[in-house]
């Protein structure tokens, strides 16, 4: 594959010696225009990379903040046109901030993998995070996106082995992402030791950068965990901000895009101090 | 597929498809975990030692072979068909389910686990998942949608007696796919000791194939006592479908046998036209839902509808894999039944022959009702009892305006 913009955010990081921060937001929550809001000001508030999620009536691998996220965003009638239109209108003013789109499979299945991968490609998307399409599968979603252009991550998890490690590495492009805990997202039980060791052991198995998430929650996290990761993502807490921004009948408040950024604002300075030390 | 071209009983293949459905469809947490299953299944199925064990709890615990029945008065009644019914409501707890869970928990022991985690929707194969766990001194959590706990109570109570926590799921619309969703939760959670014991005969690859091998005996010991009893094979076989457990078990090993027509009855709710059903292979489409590609009863942006059924066992938006497959073969026919329809069947089965069925085979039922009659006195039908309606007389006493 030729460079993307999520190898050369990882690069210019790098250079920077810092980890790059990952944010992930649920695209439509709390409503389409605030979510647009919100994902053009994060670049400015300290997000290197950003995770857009695309809403599905069953994510198995979420915790309760992004089951939340995910019924208000479909509440409030959020699709994948819609979700493909975000990203249309962030790239008119942001030619160099990665997106990766992150789900399920079903949503990009009933729109055919190969029809959806080419959308996605032009209308500024960089990659994909599909949770339920493990490597045995690659020929269905994997390689149309990796055709189309787009780095497709993978998760690893603290039950993927050495042994397993390399199938899940094979088709892997962009970055590698590392699942903390073994559980959903934003468990508890963050271990910084542990990750530090599991990084530790995927880097002796790829170039790639290796990026951290599930149970990243504070400024101190990131500083932690981006001492040995290569990026640190973060999703649950900022979903949990927008929650609590909301009015007592679940809309947007003035208050909803800076609840937002001052956190992801506050997080990308833990990030930065991680190497400092 | 790697099927022989003579024979519809071979799948799934080694990536676990039946067609293009099936699959292992799952986070990469759970991947490892599914071979594992895999492989301890493969080692099990090869070794005599596990199919006596389940053997011997067939027999002496669940009360295995069941009866196969003919429903002499409801055949009079009907004036066409011979009825016969496979009474898996006769087994221990209450129905087919048990069949799977004794197998599944043997399997568990073999893999070292130490904590049994299910989904339930009507309470069936919770109350059978609360047995066996019973039975070996294991910790049992069982995932159930509010809306069910509600509506079953008496299995809810059951579980409870026999040592399981219930664990109330208010996600969605609190159904069998919510359940699902949070015991896939606790499963990516508690990945070392926890043993996901699946009801039907869905998920990712191994599960469609263990829990169909487990309920075959449904349609092994079928097809024995209908050669006993008529010295012919039957023309027709009709099961209830929600998940699909006992219809697969049903008709598996009649699937190469041409002669025998093949129904599977979905809930159709209140009618077809809206979404107030669960007839997720007359009325869906193929997508990825809980591990395996399926029919499933979805919108245009492949969000997940929540269906309606009367029954809680039939009230799941999707399908075992291996039904698609036979949908799309043409090897089964797959046919709705409307709330209204089954509660009538319900009704009639109890007062013509003294058998108070589950609200699921009441489905299968009023599908017999439609068939018997259009067929010769001399043809045989055979369905599967595969629950008793214990468990549903307080739902359908509200329906019928009793205060009980």
């Amino acid at each position: 594959m030729t460079e993307t913009r999520i190898d050369r955010r990882f690069k210019a990081c790098a250079e920077q010696g810092r980890p790059a921060l990952v944010t992930f937001i649920t695209a439509g929550d709390p409503d389409l225009e605030t979510s647009s809001a919100i994902l053009k000001a994060l670049p400015a508030a300290g997000a290197d990379v950003i995770e857009l999620g695309m809403p599905f009536s069953d994510p198995m691998a979420e915790g309760v903040p992004i089951q939340l996220a995910t019924l208000r965003a479909l509440h409030a009638g959020q699709t994948m046109n819609k979700t493909l239109d975000m990203v249309r209108e962030f790239r008119k003013t942001d030619a160099d901030t990665p997106i990766i789109l992150m789900g399920y499979y079903n949503p990009i299945y009933v729109r055919e993998p190969v029809a959806f991968v080419k959308e996605a490609k032009e209308a500024g998307v960089d990659g994909l995070i599909v949770v339920d399409i493990p490597p045995e599968a690659d020929d269905e979603l994997c390689i149309p996106a990796m055709e189309a252009g787009l780095n497709f991550i993978r998760l690893a998890t603290p039950t993927t082995d050495d042994k397993r490690l390399p199938a899940v590495l094979a088709n892997t492009s962009g970055f590698v992402y590392y699942v903390s805990v073994t559980g959903i997202t934003g468990s508890a039980n963050l271990n910084a030791t542990n990750v530090s060791e599991a990084v530790t052991r995927i880097k002796g198995h790829t170039d790639l950068p290796v990026a951290v998430g599930f149970g990243i929650k504070t400024a101190e996290d990131a500083e932690n965990i981006g001492r040995k990761a290569d990026g640190v993502v973060v999703g649950s807490v900022l979903v949990n901000a927008i929650k609590d921004s909301l009015d007592a009948d679940g809309r947007a408040t003035e208050k909803t895009v800076s609840a937002v950024t001052d956190l992801v604002s506050s997080l990308a300075e833990g990030a930065r101090r991680a190497r400092k030390a | 597929m790697t099927t022989l071209a003579n024979t519809m009983r071979s799948g799934p293949d080694e990536r676990g498809h039946f067609g293009i459905f099936g699959g292992r469809y799952v986070a990469e947490t759970l991947m490892p975990l599914i071979l594992d299953l895999e492989k301890a299944y493969n080692d099990a199925k090869a070794d005599p030692e596990f199919k006596r064990e389940i053997e011997t709890l067939n027999k002496h615990y669940t009360g295995r072979p069941s009866p196969l029945y003919f429903a002499e008065r409801l055949t009079e009644h009907l004036g066409g068909a011979k009825i016969y019914f496979k009474r898996d409501e006769l087994n221990h707890t209450g129905s087919h389910k048990i069949n799977n869970c004794l197998g599944q928990i043997l399997l568990a022991k073999r893999m070292g686990k130490t904590r049994i985690i299910a989904e339930t929707g009507a309470g069936q194969h919770g109350v059978a998942t609360a047995t066996v766990c019973a039975r070996f001194g294991l910790p049992c959590v069982v995932y159930m949608g509010a809306t069910d706990v509600e509506r079953q109570k008496p299995n809810v109570f059951r579980m409870k007696l026999l040592g399981a926590e219930i664990v109330p799921v208010t996600a969605g619309a609190g159904t069998l796919k919510d359940a699902m969703n949070e015991a896939l939760r606790d499963w990516v959670t508690n990945v070392d000791d926890t043993y996901y014991l699946i009801g039907t005969a869905a998920g990712p690859h191994p599960y469609p194939e263990i829990v169909r091998d487990l309920q075959s005996v449904i349609g092994k010991e079928t097809r024995e006592q209908i050669l006993e009893a008529e010295g012919r094979l039957p023309d027709a076989i009709v099961a209830a479908v929600g998940g699909g457990s006992n219809a697969i078990g049903l008709f598996h090993p009649f699937l190469d046998d041409e002669s025998v027509q093949i129904y599977g009855v979905e809930a159709g709710g209140r009618g077809l036209d809206g979404h107030e059903h669960c007839a997720s292979l007359t009325a869906g489409k193929p997508g990825v839902l809980h591990g395996n590609r399926t029919y499933l009863l979805q919108d245009d942006d492949g969000q997940i509808l929540e269906g309606h059924s009367i029954s809680a066992g039939l009230d799941y938006p999707g399908i075992g894999p291996e039904h698609s497959w036979l949908k799309e073969v043409g090897r089964a026919k797959y046919v709705p039944i409307m709330d209204d329809e089954a509660l009538e069947a319900f009704q009639m089965l109890t007062k013509v022959e003294g058998i108070i069925p589950a609200l699921e085979p009441a489905h299968a039922l009023a599908q017999v009702i439609k068939l018997a009659p259009t067929m010769d006195k001399n043809q045989i039908i055979v369905m599967n009892l595969c629950g008793r309606g214990d468990k549903d007389v307080f739902t359908v006493g509200g329906m019928l305006g009793f205060n009980l």
